[in-house]
């Protein structure tokens, strides 16, 4: 109980310190614009970054390369699972942005993998062609409600976010997330605080494990890692709250004036 | 008088097109040269050469440029310049080129084109996915206002722009050193010589 009291007070501090909501829709746009978005913690937030690098290279990264060599079927059914409970965030976070047809679609999507599918291990509704699955989450919904991202922070762990992102992950452990209420709180003889922490864990290690290389390639050829993952992260949260499909630049470029100014020299 | 008029106009409209090379074709032909250089069996020292002759053939590495150094573009003087493009073009075509030696066997699909204006193009493309890795969205950003020497500007993957998160880069580093460009100068340096 003094927990989540804890939990929503800082949430709340969180989204007053960040609290700028209720603009048109260009004003919302502007405000999710990387480069409009402020590190005011850089100094602290580097440090943390190299703590998580430490972390990564010693645990993190050699438990994703022996989850890489398992056999491509264990991965798949793993990595299904763990996307099929992403969509108990999801569902939510669909109707909370007024998208409920794309709720009843990923409420199907649930169901069907969750029964056909064994437990979500096997993605059958992407089989017989229900849409791409595209992740929502409280943060991108603060986003889509006009809530600016506020400061960017890294995190112990978790790594790059931001004040909303980081206020939006605390809905989850008040209530938003279904998985972590049932695991937690079911109190049921099947599940516990161990398997929702155990699902966690093994999404981090397959999106570790499927993004080796890239990460590996773009340490070696930056020239300010914590510069481009902060780049990378903030465009993705950008693109992610304004549903931008990923093949279309069109916005992308709205706000782009720097190579008009080029091409006019 | 007419006849010559039709004749003038006909080899106005035969070379104003002769020469124009569209963008889609552009861009598949160009991953196609890539592709066989990486396809090859030589040393990765070869095929970072072989891959930094078609940079410097297909990418408007000045423009790039001057666009990664955002708003500080406008406080060099011309020497600095000079010093900043030398630079650069060396970081750039080791970067670029070091990025892309990773990839084997690379296969990539031109989908579709859209025409944002009559300077740019943007090409979406897909890289074939394999057992190693899954398939991955890929638009080229390419300046045609020379549509007879169309140029990438711009490789936007699944959404994240690499000229934007360079941009980034550097404006991290200026801002972490008050601006200094001789910091962004040495850094660039280091890298190359790494």
């Amino acid at each position: 109980m003094l927990k989540k009291l804890l939990i929503t007070i800082i949430s709340v501090l969180l989204l007053a310190f960040n609290a700028n909501a209720g603009s048109d829709g260009d004003l919302v746009l502007n405000k999710n614009q990387p480069d409009k978005i402020k590190d005011c913690f850089e100094k602290l937030n580097r440090t943390t970054f190299a703590v998580n690098q430490s972390l990564d290279r010693a645990i993190i990264k050699p438990i994703a390369k022996g989850y890489g060599n398992l056999p491509d079927g264990i991965q798949n059914a793993t990595s299904n699972a763990v996307k099929n409970l992403s969509n108990l965030i999801t569902i939510p976070n669909n109707i909370l942005q007024g998208d409920v047809k794309t709720a009843i679609i990923n409420t199907g999507r649930l169901v069907l993998n969750t029964t056909v599918g064994l437990l979500g291990t096997i993605d059958v509704a992407n089989k017989i062609g229900f849409p791409k699955y595209e992740k929502e989450d409280y943060g991108q919904t603060l986003g889509a409600w006009g809530i600016g991202p506020g400061c960017y922070v890294v995190l112990p762990i978790l790594g790059p976010s931001t004040i909303r992102d980081t206020a939006g992950s605390f809905v989850n452990v008040l209530g938003g997330d279904p998985w972590y209420n049932a695991s937690i709180h079911g109190n049921n003889e099947f599940l516990s605080e161990s398997a929702f922490l155990a699902s966690k864990a093994i999404s981090g290690i397959d999106f570790r494990s499927n993004n080796l290389n890239s990460f590996d390639n773009l340490e070696k050829n930056s020239i300010d890692f914590y510069a481009s993952l902060r780049s990378l992260y903030l465009q993705d949260r950008q693109n992610k709250i304004e549903n931008n499909q990923r093949g279309s630049v069109d916005v992308l470029y709205k706000d782009d004036e720097d190579w008009e100014e080029i091409d006019n020299q | 008088m007419k006849k010559i008029l039709l004749i003038i106009i006909f080899l106005n409209t035969f070379y104003n097109n002769a020469y124009s090379i569209e963008p889609d074709i552009f861009v598949q032909s160009t991953v196609n040269k890539a592709s066989k250089i990486l396809e090859k069996n030589i040393s990765k020292e070869d095929k970072i050469n072989g891959l930094k002759i078609i940079a410097k053939e297909t990418v408007d590495i000045k423009g790039i440029g001057f666009y990664s150094l955002g708003s500080a573009r406008k406080v060099l003087n011309d020497s600095q310049k000079r010093i900043y493009f030398q630079l650069f073009e060396n970081y750039f075509l080791k970067s670029f080129s070091s990025r892309l030696s990773e990839y084997t066997n690379p296969k990539i699909e031109v989908r579709s084109t859209k025409i944002i204006n009559n300077n740019y193009t943007i090409v979406n493309s897909i890289l074939i996915g394999t057992s190693e890795r899954p398939e991955v969205k890929i638009d080229w950003r390419i300046y045609t206002k020379n549509s007879e020497n169309p140029l990438i500007r711009d490789l936007i993957i699944e959404g994240l722009s690499l000229a934007r998160t360079q941009k980034e880069e550097f404006a991290s580093i200026l801002n972490s050193n008050d601006g200094d460009i001789n910091v962004l100068f040495k850094t660039l340096e280091d890298f190359t010589k790494n």
